[in-house]
């Protein structure tokens, strides 16, 4: 295990001195500016080393970072089922659950992206056409909250069942019900809430592991993905190479 | 009351490409300039944790914040305005640099027809061939006169090419050799050659070696790392602002560069600017910054959202043509495309630059015979390589489930073996798109937002098909198994991603009737105005336009400097 380990950092090591060579700092002669220069003393001594590897060890088997920010405990998990049919465990790979996507989009609603921190939320509000965009005064986190309770109150009515019980054919059903605006609700708009749950799906299922979703880099794993690589000089002029990921930690 | 500043020579309102053209230009000849720039300060130190899908192109961190700033859009005047509440068609740059941050790097030369278009239009085809309503006009200055300009441009930013076959005539060769060529450009290049079109490599900022440009300035060569769209460059490999000319402005200790710096009003007083008021976003505090020569130069609304709310110059009226600020919005037809899927072929789809590719003109501008054919222009067609990312990128076929179990086994499948041709369509305006001030919404200090009005024509559906077919042409010669092209280029759309090529609304032009800048770019109404940037435009061509304002940025420089020593109207 500590060889293997002790490898992986050899070769490291060894991708970032062509990395360095690469981009003329090795050569001389060029004043290279900009983040390139930090990057070198970073993470550079043994014991720098040993200790990010000790960290990561010790938490093995627990994440402390799965826990709940904003939804309840009930609504998290209708988002595990639902994100799991959005993105199936198979014989490629985990599916969305197992991937951590639920706390992904859990963390997320608390945040900024949640509160529409960045978006224009003035009044006045008017129905807009199509190509206009969203045009409500709901918030993400809002939006979120009423769907997930549309899909019990829907699951309940034609099923007697909360939505997480339903078999995967009821759950899929359900869900093309509201993608395709069949099912009538006076709140939110069920095909806007649908647009909101995959594409946050896909953004735990493919962003850096550092927001809580993607873990241990499975995801991109599944599809070749390498992540966050220095540069892609070597493999640029070559056939199809399949490289090992690397994420934003791995920079630090 | 504002607080006033002492008097400055030059007071430049947004520092991206142009601000920093201008900047760097005006302080090596020794003019005294204040750099007003509303978003923050930028290093490339900051993009150490740059290779992040999520926060940079998906959540926007480079972008202009749009709670406190957007502007309206309808299709037409009968719709009511309503804001852009969310980020869609295209992306608003903020911060020391502004768009030119976060740009892919594509750097090409409009063609010489683009500059002459109704004349050369009318030569070939006659006067029926231009719709009554298409409001396509010279832009007052030809392709020869800008050339020494793009060749100014080329060697400061040390943009890597090769000669475009069919493109204007060049005084000089690109500074920097080609990028590398991908298997996929390879085989782009084969089947385009196969079908006797004339490929080059696309012209990029992403430096194919390091450089080191008359300025001065050195540049190491581009790793190849697939974040530039949208990001900005840990390696400074990118050519921006401020890795280029805002370093050469700060060095003379002529450039007094203002972050956090919203300018509201230009201040005039008998048909002459005296100046630009602005707030201070850290303070609130107002603020009056005196100068002879006042140069515009944010992005394509603002820069018509400041001279409207200032009442600099004639507002466009849209019922009888007459007026020029807001005339002539214009935007891109990139829908025109095609995706090919290779059963037996797996690519690097996940490395590239931003300008990594190969393009075709034959279809582009009047390189083709329009006579049997319902449009005017065209565009270039390229397979470009940016680095497919994986949460915008996950390429299946036509009409299969977009979740679900199918979804995922597809998906994963054909991520590295679908390959896509696009096409940068041109936009030509119309008597009925413009740029005017929104008369219900306004920003975060309560000055009115910009409203858009516009849709797409008959001219983009007929090309965006156009250019589709050819597409899908060049996907069969390049072997794929399955194609998916468009078939319907529909109503313009807000929400969906295009490109952040919006152009007009302060066009140059030969006369002050039916433009508002000459070819200096100053105004024809107030003569220490000049107003830089795609916002100039008379109708935007079918490239990238970030190499065309930088060539009208340096001439623009020139203008200015000119007027400094002798005032009058340039032309």
């Amino acid at each position: 295990m500590a060889d293997d380990n002790n490898q992986d950092q050899q070769e490291k090591d060894v991708s970032r001195r062509k990395f360095l060579r690469n981009s003329g700092i090795a050569v001389g002669g060029l004043a290279v500016g900009g983040v390139v220069g930090s990057l070198i003393p970073w993470g550079t001594t043994d014991n720098d080393r040993n200790q990010v590897k000790n960290q990561t060890a010790n938490q093995k088997g627990k994440n402390y970072n799965h826990a709940l920010m904003y939804l309840t405990k009930a609504e998290f998990q209708t988002v595990e089922a639902a994100t799991e049919r959005i993105f199936p465990k198979d014989d490629r790979g985990p599916g969305a659950k197992d991937l951590g996507v639920p706390y992904y989009i859990d963390h997320q609603l608390a945040g900024s992206y949640g509160f529409n921190a960045r978006d224009y939320m003035e009044p006045p509000f008017y129905h807009g056409e199509k190509v206009q965009g969203y045009q409500g005064r709901l918030k993400r986190r809002e939006i979120f909250r009423i769907g997930l309770r549309e899909l019990d109150n829907q699951s309940q009515q034609k099923h007697k069942k909360k939505f997480k019980d339903l078999t995967d054919e009821q759950m899929d059903k359900m869900l093309q019900g509201f993608e395709g605006d069949k099912i009538k609700l006076s709140t939110v708009s069920p095909s806007g809430f649908f647009e909101l749950l995959r594409s946050m799906t896909l953004e735990g299922l493919y962003s850096d592991p550092l927001y809580g979703g993607n873990i241990n880099m499975d995801a991109w794993r599944m599809r070749n993905y390498p992540g966050d690589q220095m540069g892609y000089m070597d493999v640029i002029e070559k056939d199809f190479q399949k490289i090992e990921p690397s994420s934003l930690r791995d920079h630090m | 009351m504002a607080k006033k500043m002492p008097k400055t020579d030059v007071v430049i309102v947004g520092v991206g490409w142009g601000g920093g053209i201008i900047a760097s230009e005006l302080t090596k000849k020794g003019l005294q300039v204040v750099g007003l720039e509303k978003g923050e300060e930028r290093h490339t130190e900051d993009y150490y944790m740059v290779h992040d899908e999520l926060r940079y192109a998906v959540r926007k961190e480079l972008m202009q914040d749009l709670s406190k700033e957007t502007l309206t859009f309808r299709s037409n005047e009968k719709m009511r305005a309503l804001p852009m509440r969310q980020y869609g068609s295209f992306l608003l740059g903020e911060g020391l640099g502004g768009a030119g941050v976060h740009w892919n790097g594509q750097a090409f030369r409009f063609l010489p027809y683009d500059f002459e278009i109704r004349s050369k239009t009318i030569d070939r085809y006659g006067k029926d061939k231009i719709p009554a309503d298409m409001t396509i006009q010279d832009w007052g200055i030809t392709y020869d006169e800008l050339e020494p300009y793009f060749d100014q441009f080329e060697k400061m930013a040390g943009i890597s090419g090769e000669e475009n076959p069919l493109g204007g005539k060049r005084s000089d060769k690109y500074p920097t050799g080609p990028m590398k060529h991908s298997k996929q450009m390879d085989l782009f290049k084969k089947a385009t050659e196969n079908l006797k079109y004339h490929p080059y490599t696309i012209p990029s900022a992403n430096l194919s070696e390091n450089y080191t440009n008359p300025d001065g300035i050195a540049r190491s060569a581009c790793q190849y790392c697939s974040f530039c769209e949208r990001f900005g460059c840990e390696y400074g490999a990118k050519a921006d602002p401020v890795v280029t000319v805002i370093p050469v402005a700060n060095k003379t200790g002529k450039f007094d560069l203002r972050t956090h710096s919203w300018v509201r009003r230009i201040v005039h007083k008998g048909g002459k600017a005296t100046g630009v008021l602005y707030t201070d976003t850290t303070t609130g505090e107002e603020i009056e910054q005196p100068a002879d020569i006042v140069v515009v130069t944010s992005y394509v609304f603002n820069n018509v959202k400041l001279l409207l709310n200032s009442k600099v110059g004639r507002p466009y009226d849209p019922a009888t043509g007459n007026g020029v600020i807001g005339k002539n919005y214009a935007y891109q037809v990139i829908k025109g495309a095609a995706t090919g899927f290779f059963k037996d072929q797996e690519f690097n789809n996940f490395a590239g630059a931003g300008a990594l590719g190969m393009a075709i003109d034959d279809f582009n501008g009047d390189n083709f015979d329009h006579s049997d054919l319902n449009f005017i222009h065209g565009g270039y067609l390229a397979l470009t390589q940016p680095g497919a990312r994986p949460i915008e990128n996950n390429p299946i076929p036509k009409g299969s489930p977009t979740w679900g179990a199918d979804f995922k086994k597809n998906s994963l499948e054909y991520v590295n073996k679908t390959l896509s041709v696009g096409a940068m369509g041109a936009s030509m305006p119309y008597k009925h798109h413009y740029l005017d001030l929104d008369p219900t919404y306004k920003d975060t200090f309560g000055d009115p937002l910009i409203r858009m009005t516009f849709d797409f024509e008959d001219q983009d559906s007929e090309l965006a098909k156009f250019t589709a077919s050819k597409a899908s042409e060049i996907l069969k010669e390049m072997g794929a198994d399955q194609i998916d092209s468009m078939d319907e280029l529909g109503p313009y759309d807000i929400t969906t991603y295009q490109s952040t090529h919006n152009t007009g609304g302060v066009i140059m032009g030969a006369d002050p009737d039916s433009s508002a800048v000459n070819n200096y770019s100053q105004m024809w109404d107030m003569d220490n105005v000049f107003v830089v940037g795609a916002s100039a435009f008379a109708h935007n061509s079918g490239y990238n336009p970030t190499g065309t304002v930088g060539a009208m940025a340096y001439r623009a420089s020139e203008g200015i400097l000119k007027y400094n020593k002798n005032g009058g109207m340039l032309v």
